[in-house]
């Protein structure tokens, strides 16, 4: 099979498992959710599969067509974007088992909707993470913010689809209001959207333009959550927690600050953009973010809220390394778009086995639980422990690089502002462990052990992977320091 | 004997002559049968012109072997391919997917005379789109709109008279108002050809008449065309008028004045004048703008889901406009391409109204919460042409957003209000159809439908091929638009 | 321009002033049967414009009989348009008198304040 056929087949396993699963929601349930598995285990393997083709220096692209004279629809492999697939495909296998134990446990309805507008969401995301231009990247983009809609506003009730209108609301507006005009500019200007190593930018736009097309694209990719457009992430958390793990801790957030990484390396081009002064502004933006969404976790009560603020901060990280403009800097964003996507989906999948076996959503409720469900706050206190970034955890490897390269940067913006979050960090996490190991459960409190077994076998891989990742980053480094070749020699 | 020739002549000349016969055809069903059949045969021949166009031919024919410009010439090139694809088209659809709503809405002793009213309409629009002759478009102009007038007012609901009345007072000073414009002229140049109107209209000596004329013929046809703030004829008449005639007029009727509007303007006064130019956009600009933003925003608290999408005619018109106001090769590309995919979403959402309305008898969108549920395929395919309004990706919609916005970029200091005034009224047009969406699908039903089930299913059939088409042209859009910009080449070709 | 010339224009003031008259009819009468009077004089007013300027001085009838070939005629061409243009105004007219009565039917006035307040 050939690495171009194999970008293809990315976008259509998905699609075809959407299908499947349709026409197998109608006979039974067994074989649905057996077809969601394959369709993931298929997908995982035909994206992996590609990864000998990049290490060995190949980029296969494939074109379907063109919408314009000049605007077509392209999809290209490259190293982020690799990386990014390759994350999210191998996290639906484990998220799909999450979900069958979840979603049976809590009696949803509708799951045969529910699977398939996953499979549909991880289409979009693949195309995403393939785009080979601004348009197509838009386009599933777009599909991406569609297909979610119903997942977000699952349960149905007022108060969801209120939120869900909040969701979808701030993610169209931003990206029809913001992001497009973005995007027909560079065309415009550029003649060209194509992803390019080095940038396309260079020569055609200049001064206060570069600053004002930058705050365009960040605050129109609404998914990477900058202040002030983040407000749609803690009202997606009225989704079902498989929903809030994968799409809104992986997919989805990882799309917008995928994009705006992508951006910044392939249509600005780092070098560019770093000799731009008007650009610098992004840096200070994303600082804010992460000090202020802290800030704002520290005072949540609601354990899925105090996540959701988590990633905030945490997307502006990504967002920050890669403005940085520092070539370990933009290693140090993809890194961290790994680190978090295994440490948070591991705090959402505890939040929610949380919540299967004890219906507690508070953190106050949580006093003393570690004993009731170990294995679950164990992978909690692993999660949380690489979101604060201590080692021996995904987090800290991270950080490590982003700090490195805004030392290169001489960046003390960055540099102040990762210590003063890792403070903050420390500050409402550390209590919730404490309070889970060895506080005392208040007496007459439900009698209930750990959640399902397929749930509490979803978290403790994705633990296990958190760890692991601290030992096992050589191929991820090697393959993000591929980003750069040819460009910064 | 090869009719290839005759194309532009037949495009008219058998609807108008088979309505006469489809009032004979009494025994139920067949008057419909026979209309199809010719709507369906009209499609065929603009899609072969549009073809054969398409690949660079260009049709002229003199009636009755008399040579212009002292016989009547008809002449299809690329602009007016374009629109009798969509008229022919539009006329098409709504009869093979409306038999069971037509039923529902007009007596069965009736349909026959409804019936050669539509196809009358037909022949007056397609007339239109193939006249060369600035007199002849005034009476195809008149033959379609009275038989609209007609059509209109032939649906059981009594609103629609008083609308119909007030389209007939205003319809008719629009086309007096061309009439005036074209006499003008022809006491200046002696001709009625457009083409040999474009040929002496320079060498005139007294400029002010002219002048006149080409004052008294934009607003004219700004009136038919339902330009803001000329546009108070329009909700009423679409609301309240059958739902297939909706589909019919709502896709068509306006968008064929403007094609005059542009081609007059072009052909004639464009080429000749420097001053046009200016004139032109200086006029039409601020009321496309004007009515892009003031229809949203009316359209976003409409409570009648036909009258909301009836005052969202009237801002996607502003587009229309819009983009020949820039009175550029990308602007008229827009214009253009814009014409065709609105055509194609706004007829698909009449369609799944009309699906709808098979069930519910109230069309008030607080009445039909929760429809998705007794028809979720009706309510996907209103979803999919909503998006295609809104000019989501991947939707036919968003090629034409595209285009004007990368038009609009060219046009100097102002490009940026310009981008920001669509993008504002785009974010009003996700506003009110995601209302539309969300009631459908979201909110608690608050009237059961009169039958359970989806509508008839050669009804939703077709507006899912519609809204099928609204994907197919949004990713494989190379048809319309290379029409689309051959029209606009020949547009600006005559305006140098 | 002195009074001889502005008197020359004679046809064409009186084409002005009976357009204006329509207009006005149509706009400011309530009753709907006015209003399409209205409409009927200012169309009215466009016919007297193309026959206006189809005359030609000393010209005749633009019939040719034999031994008359170098007569003067008028232009016969606006006059055939405005035939049509008649028939036009004459199918609007009964199409709209037709709606009226419908009108009538269903609402039982043709006083467009009532009918807007009946709905």
């Amino acid at each position: 099979m050939s690495a171009d056929n194999a970008i293809v087949l990315a976008l259509c396993v998905p699609l075809a498992t959407a299908a499947g699963i349709q026409v197998a929601g109608r006979i039974s349930d067994n074989l649905r959710e057996a077809v969601t598995l394959v369709g993931a285990v298929t997908l995982a393997w035909v994206v992996w599969g590609m990864l000998p083709a990049l290490f060995a220096g190949e980029r296969p692209a494939v074109m379907l067509g063109e919408l314009l004279p000049g605007v077509a629809l392209a999809f290209e492999v490259e190293p982020l974007g690799m990386l990014f697939a390759a994350l999210a495909s191998g996290l639906w296998i484990i998220n799909s088992v999450y979900s069958i134990g979840y979603m049976r446990a809590n009696q949803e309805r509708k799951q045969t909707r529910f699977y398939t507008c996953f499979a549909l969401a991880l289409a979009a995301t693949m195309g995403i993470a393939f785009s080979g231009n601004l348009i197509t990247l838009f386009l599933c983009y777009e599909i991406l913010t569609l297909s979610t809609y119903p997942l977000v506003s699952h349960k149905g009730d007022e108060h969801t689809v209120r939120s869900a209108r909040v969701y979808l609301g701030i993610l169209l507006c931003t990206s029809i209001g913001l992001f497009l005009p973005a995007i027909i500019w560079t065309y415009h200007v550029a003649g060209t959207g194509d992803f390019t190593l080095g940038g396309i930018l260079e020569g055609h736009i200049d001064g206060a333009d570069i600053g004002l097309l930058l705050a365009l694209f960040v605050f129109g990719v609404g998914k990477a959550a900058v202040m002030p457009v983040h407000r749609w992430l803690p009202s997606a958390m009225v989704a079902p927690t498989p929903v809030s793990a994968l799409l809104h801790a992986v997919a989805v957030v990882k799309a917008g600050v995928f994009s705006i990484a992508k951006i910044i390396v392939y249509v600005f081009g780092v070098d560019f953009l770093f000799a731009a002064p008007s650009a610098n502004w992004l840096v200070f933006i994303a600082a804010f973010t992460i000090l202020a969404a802290s800030l704002v976790a520290l005072r949540q009560q609601n354990i899925k809220r105090l996540l959701a603020y988590s990633t905030v901060a945490q997307l502006s990280y990504v967002v920050m390394a890669a403005a940085v403009l520092k070539p370990l800097a933009e290693i140090g964003a993809a890194i961290h778009m790994v680190a978090h996507a295994f440490g948070k989906i591991t705090l959402f999948f505890a939040a929610g086995a949380i919540y299967t076996a004890a219906k507690k959503t508070e953190i106050h409720q949580l006093r003393g639980i570690g004993k009731r469900m170990p294995w679950t706050m164990a992978a909690f206190t692993i999660g949380a422990l690489s979101m604060i970034g201590v080692p021996p955890t995904a987090g800290f490897v991270s950080k490590w690089y982003i700090l490195a390269g805004a030392f290169q940067a001489d960046n003390l913006v960055a540099i102040f502002t990762i210590i003063a979050s890792t403070v903050l960090n420390a500050m409402y996490f550390l209590p919730i462990i404490f309070m889970a190991w060895f506080a005392k459960e208040p007496s007459g409190s439900k009698d209930h052990g750990e959640a399902p077994l397929l749930v509490v076998l979803a978290l403790c891989l994705t633990a296990t992977l958190t760890l692991g990742f601290f030992f096992f980053n050589g191929p991820v480094i090697e393959l993000e320091a591929q980003l750069f070749q040819g460009a910064t020699q | 004997m090869d009719l290839t020739p005759h194309l532009p002549a037949l495009q008219v000349i058998v609807p108008m002559l088979s309505a006469p016969l489809i009032v004979l055809l009494k025994p139920r069903g067949l008057a419909w049968a026979g209309a199809t059949a010719v709507a369906l045969l009209s499609f065929a021949v603009a899609l072969n012109m549009a073809i054969a166009i398409s690949d660079g031919a260009h049709y002229r024919y003199d009636m009755g072997g008399w040579a212009a410009p002292y016989g009547i010439e008809l002449s299809v090139g690329a602009f007016s391919s374009l629109i009798l694809l969509i008229v022919t088209g539009a006329a098409a659809t709504a009869l093979l997917a409306g038999r069971a709503s037509i039923d529902s809405q007009i007596e069965p002793d009736r349909q026959p005379m409804f019936y050669a009213a539509w196809l009358l309409a037909l022949a007056g629009l397609a007339g239109i789109a193939v006249s060369a002759d600035a007199f002849n478009i005034f009476v195809f102009m008149e033959i379609s709109s009275l038989a609209s007038y007609v059509l209109i007012a032939g649906g059981p609901n009594r609103r629609a008279l008083p609308a119909v009345f007030k389209y007939l007072v205003m319809g008719t000073i629009g086309a007096t108002f061309y009439l005036i414009g074209v006499g003008l002229v022809y006491m200046m140049t002696g001709t009625l050809n457009l083409a040999d109107m474009e040929a002496r209209v320079g060498a005139v000596d007294d400029i002010n008449p002219i002048l006149v004329a080409a004052g008294f013929i934009t607003i004219g046809l700004a009136l038919k065309a339902a330009v803001f703030p000329l546009h108070v004829w329009l909700p009423n008449a679409y609301t309240h008028s059958p739902h297939m005639v909706t589909v019919f007029l709502a896709a068509c009727a306006t968008k064929v004045a403007i094609y005059v509007l542009i081609r007059f303007d072009f052909f004639v006064f464009q080429s000749n004048f420097d001053w046009h130019g200016s004139h032109f956009s200086s006029f039409l600009m601020p009321l496309g703008l004007l009515g892009i933003l003031v229809a949203s925003a009316v359209a976003m608290f409409e409570g009648h889901i036909k009258r909301l999408l009836a005052m969202s005619s009237v801002a996607q018109i502003g587009y229309i406009i819009l983009g020949a106001s820039f009175v550029t090769q990308d602007g008229l590309t827009a214009s253009a391409a814009h014409l065709f995919n609105h055509a194609l979403a706004k007829g698909g959402l009449f369609l799944a109204i009309a699906a709808l309305a098979c069930h519910y008898d109230d069309l008030r969108l607080d009445r039909l919460a929760g429809a998705a549920r007794s028809m979720p395929w009706t309510s996907a395919a209103l979803a999919i042409c909503g998006f295609s309004l809104v000019g989501v990706p991947g939707t036919a919609g968003f090629i034409s957003k595209w285009l004007l916005i990368d038009a609009a970029l060219d046009q100097g200091p102002f490009a940026w209000l310009l981008v920001l005034i669509i993008l504002a009224s785009s974010l009003m047009a996700l506003a009110y159809v995601w209302r539309i969406v969300e009631t459908l699908y979201k909110k608690p039903a608050v009237v059961q439908p009169s039958s359970a089930g989806e509508a008839p299913l050669e009804l939703l059939l077709i507006t899912w091929l519609i809204a099928l088409a609204n994907i197919g042209f949004g990713l494989f859009p190379q048809f319309p638009l290379n029409l689309a910009s051959a029209a606009a080449e020949l547009l600006m070709g005559h305006a140098l | 321009m002195n009074l001889l010339e502005l008197l020359g224009y004679f046809n064409y003031w009186v084409f002005a002033i009976v357009l204006m008259v329509g207009l006005y009819t149509v706009i400011a009468k309530i009753n709907l049967v006015k209003k399409l009077i209205g409409l009927s004089i200012f169309q009215s007013a466009v016919f007297l414009m193309y026959i206006t300027m189809d005359k030609v001085e000393g010209g005749t009838a633009p019939i040719i009989l034999k031994g008359m070939e170098g007569n003067v005629f008028s232009n016969p061409l606006p006059q055939v348009l405005i035939l049509t243009a008649i028939v036009v105004g004459v199918s609007t007219l009964a199409l709209g008198l037709a709606i009226v009565v419908r009108i009538y039917e269903s609402y039982g006035t043709i006083e467009e304040d009532e009918i807007l307040d009946a709905d």
